[in-house]
This record gives C-alpha cells, sequence and structure tokens, in this order.
C-alpha cells in the first residue's frame, strides 16, 4: 500500500514537473522574459509536491502507532491495569492481528486485535487521502503563483542545499551514534573490568567468562586476568608491522615504477591488473593464507630445522601485506603522477639522473600523498579480521615471534561475538571495549597523519 | 668566437616535422635571442642544445650540434656531463620544493662538486650573489624556495642553474610569468650573466630581445627564416616575414 502511494506520489511530482514546465513555456510563448530557466519552474512545483508529502509521511510514522495504541489501551483504563500488562495486551493484540500470535487467544485480546485491524486501516486511507489533498493543494497554489516574475530559481538552489545538507548531516549523525554506542557499553564494561587490568594486563582469555552461569550474580573477582589486553593489540600491531614490512616497499616501488618508468603501454596494463588484487574479496586471502601459506611456511621452517606454527602471524601478516599492495602503490602512483613535469625538467636540466631526480625532487614533493598511502594502508591493516580469524589463530598469545600464532583485536571481536550472547554481559562488553579502542587507535593515527602532512605541507607549499 | 654550431636540425614529434633544416652559430659570452609566433619550434630548438628532448618518447632530434666542436647528438655524448655545461631556466619558476639552500646546493651535490660544507656554502652564496638575490634572502636560505615571489622564484631558478658554472644558460621565456619590475631585474641579470655565460633566451617580447640580445634568430613555422646581429634584424631585415613579425603585421 506504501509502496502505491510512494510511486503514486513520485508520479505526481514529474507530473507538476511537466505542467510547471509547460506553464513556464506558455508565459514564454508570450514574450514576456522569464527569470529563469523553464525547467527551475518544473523542479519548483516538484519541490511543491515533495514537501508536504515528505512532511505529512514522517508525522505519520512518528505519530501513527503511538496515537493506534492510545485508542486501544483506552479501553482498558481505568480497569487497574499495570503499564506492563498493558504493553503486553498490545503486543498480543497486534501479533494476533498478522496471524502471528500462538499463545492463548482471549476475548479481550481478540477485541482489541479487530480493532487495531479497523484502526490501522482508517489511518492507512485517511493517510493515502490527506498526503494526496495536500499534494495536489500545495501544487495547485504554486501553479497559480508561477507568473513571468515569479522567483522560482533561488527556492531550487535553496532546496538542494538542503538535500545536500541532510545527506552529509546524516552520515556524521551515524558516526556519532556508533560512537556514543560504544561509549555506553565501554563504561559499562570498565565497571565490571578496572581499566587498569584491560590496558595493562597480560593474559586475555574471554573463554573464562563462557562459563559463567547468566543466573548468577555479577562477581568481578572471577574476570580478573580474563580481559587484559596487552597481548592483543600487541598482536594487532605485530601482524600490521609484518603487513606493512610487505606493503611498503614493494607497493611504493611498483607505484614508483608505474609512475616514472614505465611506458603508457605497461603502465595501462600493469596499472589495473595490479588493482584487481584491491577487489579480491578478503575471505579469499585468509583461506589463501591459512591452506597455502600457512602450510608453505610451516614445511620450509620444518625443512630449516624452524619451529614454526601451521597458523603464524608471518602468513597473516605476509598474505595481509599483499592485499594492501594495490592500495599503496596505486595511491602513490596517482600522487607521483601529479608531481608536476616542470620540477622534473628542472632536476633533469641540471644533469641529474633519473634515479636522482625521483629521490631528491620527486619523492619529497609527492610525500605527503604517500605517507597518506601508507597510512590507509596502515588502518586497513589494523583494521584487517578475517585473514587473521582464519590464518593465525584465535588464541592471544604475547609473543613477538612470527613464526608463532596470535590474535588480533578484530579477531577476539569476532571469537566473543560468534554464538549466543548476551547484553551486559562483561564478555559482549569486552567487544565493544576493544571496538572502542580500535577507534580510538585510528583516530590518533589519522590525526598524527594530518599532523605531519599539514606540517610538511606548511613548509614547502 | 663560436660557441655552438646547429647543422641541419630536424625535429620530429612522432610523424610530424616540429624543426625543418635549422643551422644557426651561437656567439661566445654574447645574448642570443630566438623570436617567433608560438609554434614555431623556437622552444624546440632550445631544448635540442641541452638534449631536454630526450625526456619526451616521441620526440626525435636529427641533425649535428657542435658544442665546442663536439657534437652532442652523438651516441658518446654523456648527458648528465652535457647537461652540467649547459644550464636552462624554464618559462614557469620551477623551485623545488626544498629550502633555498638545497635549491643551489642541488647541482654542486650530484655533480660533486663540493668537498666539504664550507666549500658548498660558498658556491650557494655566489651562485645567488650573481643572481642578484644574496641580499634578499641571505637570512632566510632555510625556508622553503616556493615561499618566493615570481621574481624572486625566477632569480632563484637563474642562481640554481649558474651554481654548477655552466658555460652556456639557456632560457625560455624567463619573464613571460613576471611582472616589469621583475622582468627589468633579470634583463639586467641577464646583461651581467653574459660576461661569464653564453646566454640564449626564447621571448615573445620584440622590445626584450632589442633590449638584451645582440644575436637574433627569427623562427617561423619550423623553419630559421632569419639571424644575425639584433641591430641588422630589427632595424634592416632582409626577410619580408622578418620585417612583418618585427613590426607587428603579424604574430
Amino acid at each position: 500500500m506504501n509502496l502505491i502511494l510512494f510511486t503514486f506520489i513520485v508520479l505526481l511530482g514529474f507530473t507538476s514537473y511537466y505542467f510547471g514546465r509547460k506553464k513556464a513555456y506558455t508565459i514564454q510563448s508570450t514574450k514576456k522574459r522569464l527569470t529563469a530557466l523553464p525547467q527551475f519552474y518544473g523542479y519548483y512545483l516538484a519541490i511543491w509536491c515533495a514537501i508536504p508529502a515528505f512532511i505529512i509521511f514522517s508525522l505519520w510514522a512518528i505519530f501513527e502507532p503511538t496515537i493506534v495504541k492510545l485508542l486501544i489501551l483506552s479501553d482498558y483504563s481505568n480497569q487497574g491495569y499495570l503499564d506492563d500488562e498493558l504493553n503486553l495486551l498490545y503486543e498480543k493484540s497486534k501479533a494476533l492481528s498478522r496471524g502471528q500470535f500462538t499463545g492463548e487467544i482471549t476475548p479481550f485480546i481478540e477485541a482489541s486485535a479487530e480493532k487495531y485491524l479497523s484502526l490501522r486501516s482508517i489511518a492507512q486511507s485517511s493517510k493515502v487521502v490527506i498526503v494526496l489533498s495536500a499534494i495536489i493543494a500545495s501544487v495547485a497554489y504554486a501553479y497559480k503563483r508561477i507568473s513571468s516574475n515569479s522567483r522560482t530559481r533561488e527556492p531550487v538552489e535553496k532546496f538542494l542545499k538542503a538535500v545536500l545538507f541532510t545527506a552529509s548531516l546524516a552520515a556524521i549523525l551515524t558516526t556519532v551514534g556508533i560512537v556514543f554506542s560504544l561509549i555506553f557499553q565501554t563504561i559499562d564494561f570498565f565497571k565490571v573490568i578496572p581499566l587498569f587490568d584491560f590496558v595493562f594486563g597480560t593474559h586475555w582469555y574471554p573463554a573464562k567468562a563462557f562459563v559463567r552461569d547468566s543466573s548468577e550474580a555479577l562477581d568481578p573477582t572471577m574476570y580478573s586476568d580474563t580481559f587484559g589486553a596487552v597481548p592483543i593489540f600487541a598482536g594487532t600491531f605485530f601482524i600490521a608491522f609484518i603487513a606493512m614490512c610487505v606493503a611498503i616497499p614493494i607497493g611504493l616501488m611498483s607505484g614508483i615504477y608505474l609512475a616514472e618508468y614505465a611506458s603508457t603501454k605497461v603502465r595501462q596494463y600493469a596499472k589495473p591488473l595490479i588493482e584487481i588484487l584491491a577487489g579480491i574479496p578478503t575471505v579469499v586471502y585468509g583461506f589463501f593464507a591459512a591452506l597455502t601459506v600457512g602450510p608453505f611456511l610451516k614445511e620450509l621452517g620444518t625443512s630449516m630445522g624452524l619451529e614454526v606454527s601451521a597458523e603464524s602471524a608471518l602468513a597473516a601478516g605476509g598474505v595481509m601485506g599483499i592485499m594492501i599492495i594495490p592500495f599503496i602503490s596505486s595511491l602513490s602512483d596517482d600522487v607521483i603522477t601529479s608531481v608536476p613535469q616542470s620540477l622534473r625538467d628542472g632536476s633533469y636540466a641540471m644533469g641529474a639522473t633519473k634515479s636522482e631526480t625521483i629521490k631528491r625532487v620527486i619523492f619529497p614533493a609527492a610525500l605527503p600523498g604517500i605517507v597518506g598511502s601508507i597510512l590507509l594502508g596502515v588502518s586497513r591493516a589494523i583494521g584487517e579480521t578475517m585473514i587473521v580469524v582464519m590464518a593465525s589463530g584465535l588464541a592471544a598469545n604475547l609473543t613477538l615471534n612470527p613464526l608463532e600464532s596470535t590474535s588480533t583485536i578484530t579477531a577476539q571481536i569476532v571469537v566473543i561475538l560468534i554464538g549466543d550472547q548476551a547484553f551486559g554481559d562483561p564478555k559482549t562488553q569486552a567487544a565493544f571495549a576493544l571496538g572502542m579502542s580500535l577507534f580510538l587507535v585510528t583516530l590518533c593515527l589519522n590525526i598524527v597523519a594530518l599532523r605531519v602532512v599539514k606540517k610538511y605541507r606548511e613548509k614547502y607549499e | 668566437m663560436i660557441k655552438i654550431k646547429a647543422k641541419d636540425v630536424d625535429v620530429f614529434y612522432g610523424k610530424k616535422q616540429a624543426l625543418f633544416n635549422i643551422s644557426l652559430d651561437i656567439e661566445e659570452n654574447q645574448v642570443t635571442a630566438l623570436i617567433g609566433p608560438s609554434g614555431c619550434g623556437k622552444s624546440t630548438f632550445l631544448r635540442c642544445l641541452n638534449r631536454m628532448n630526450d625526456v619526451i618518447d616521441i620526440c626525435s632530434v636529427k641533425g649535428e650540434i657542435l658544442i665546442n666542436d663536439f657534437n652532442i647528438n652523438d651516441k658518446s655524448c654523456d648527458v648528465v656531463r652535457l647537461r652540467e655545461k649547459i644550464g636552462m631556466v624554464f618559462q614557469k619558476p620551477n623551485p623545488f620544493p626544498k629550502t633555498l639552500y638545497e635549491n643551489v646546493s642541488y647541482g654542486p651535490t650530484i655533480h660533486g662538486m663540493a668537498q666539504s660544507k664550507q666549500e658548498m656554502d660558498e658556491i650557494v652564496e655566489t651562485s645567488l650573489k650573481k643572481a642578484a638575490l644574496w641580499e634578499e634572502v641571505k637570512d632566510r636560505l632555510h625556508e622553503p624556495g616556493t615561499g618566493l615571489s615570481g621574481g624572486q622564484q625566477q632569480r632563484l631558478c637563474i642562481a640554481r642553474a649558474i651554481s654548477v658554472t655552466p658555460e652556456v644558460i639557456l632560457m625560455d621565456e624567463p619573464c613571460s610569468a613576471l611582472d616589469p619590475i621583475a622582468t627589468a631585474q633579470i634583463e639586467e641579470l641577464i646583461d651581467e650573466l653574459k660576461k661569464e655565460h653564453t646566454i640564449i633566451i626564447v621571448t615573445h617580447s620584440m622590445a626584450q630581445a632589442a633590449r638584451v640580445s645582440q644575436n637574433t634568430g627569427f623562427f617561423h613555422l619550423g623553419r630559421l627564416i632569419e639571424h644575425g646581429s639584433t641591430d641588422k634584424i630589427f632595424k634592416n631585415p632582409d626577410n619580408k616575414k622578418t620585417q612583418d613579425y618585427i613590426t607587428g603585421r603579424f604574430g
């Protein structure tokens, strides 16, 4: 029903656009000069169609359920029900009206269900009537007002600005919302687990928290030595470090090759080929690491007399590095290419060779962009989950041996949230705390990066 | 004294020929101006003299260019050494995004000309003095070169070019991005520099060519129409086209 109505309103919008433009053409044909191009008149009418529809729709969405509920429950007022009971009754009748109710059906519930249905259909039809009449009224009003000297350009431009503003506002509000949901859960978590234990504890063993019977009272002492985040932070940075050791040199060098040395033809084919790497889903990288690279490293290690775990930080980090190569190579290729040719000419004219020019002039000039691409790579590495889950194990060992298995923040969030979980349980909240710390780490990285780049820019621009 | 002798130089961009049979002698320690309408090939010719056309993939140069009687188009020519001897200043000031000091010390560093920090300091100071920039920047040698004004930037580029004591300096419309005062400063500088260097300048300004040069070559559609002493070219040209261009009838 709503979909049909919506389609109808969209059609109405197009129609009013058409009529607005048509009227503008008619005015134009009487040799009067318009204040705006004819399509602005069309857009103007379409806006007069869209705004009332939008307002009424949102009002309905906000108030309809509340009013329906009030009306149904008014039958039961003054009969001594508690609020909770009333709510339950309302939910039951709602479920019954949808045919999803499985419990015992009492006459009360049946009656309210019928009432609910009839109220809903009244609401629906009145909505249709009100929306359509409002649209027609407003469009008709605007249509009458259009004349050769009515201003249509400004309202249309303002409307566009408002739409764009709303879009960016939505993005910002979502971010803020996510951060807040993280903050509150994190605060709850730290009410049970001392911050000190989380930040400096060296033992991460959330499985211990799995055994708690949720009917028991919370006993903070049983969580001591459970949520020490040092091993997984260390693991995160360690694996990211290994990944960057692979990605930065290879990515940068291939970026420089593509930008400075490769002929146009080579570049034309090589660049998309490298970028294909970025399109491979991380799950595929994950099993590549777990099933190919991991066992290979283990065999290689064994043949050299080294103890290599089948799930090693090296395998996960190495494959992660390969995944990040295209980000660094493609972005640094772009920034190097955008260094002005005049700088290259200046350097060549001084008798510098190609490699000297790259090292002394182009690389420093492109550095802000290169740093940016590297930091993008680092935040990818820190946030990467699938490869670690599949290739580096889930046990949070505190180790700096790349041949052993270790775990990361993201992988631990997966571990914690797989299977049953209860809100209000420290185990679940730990995931939020980890998410929050991950967010803080990447935020700091970004701030540092921006600072570095800005300082550099100030110096050289 | 003839410093540079170009013989039958042809330049192609891909299949398109840009220069036809250019033969031109350049006098030592004089200023030679190359004039002509846009796209006539004067900049292309200039870029042949330090083999800057090598940078452009599709560009090929034929013919002989003798500098000190050595053909620079020969395979045995070392481009690094050549460009050490032939400096270049570009149309748009292009200081590197480095400090003033690093800009000037760039050439001496890559050619290994200074054995110590002290020597390098001296090279930087003399180059900046010769480029008439020292007094304005001596207190901020370690600030970025891109922070200077346009005219100062161009003089910095000249200082960078002369830091390796080249025998020839090529200037590709060095004043086209500058205001009249900065232009006057550069022109004064060119006059000073010709005592030690041979200078070839491409310019769109007839007045500038008349002011700074002793010899002038007029290019049109990829051909060298006429060349000779500036006095003669401006007062009594042999060719009708030259006359028309100089008097502003076309171009």
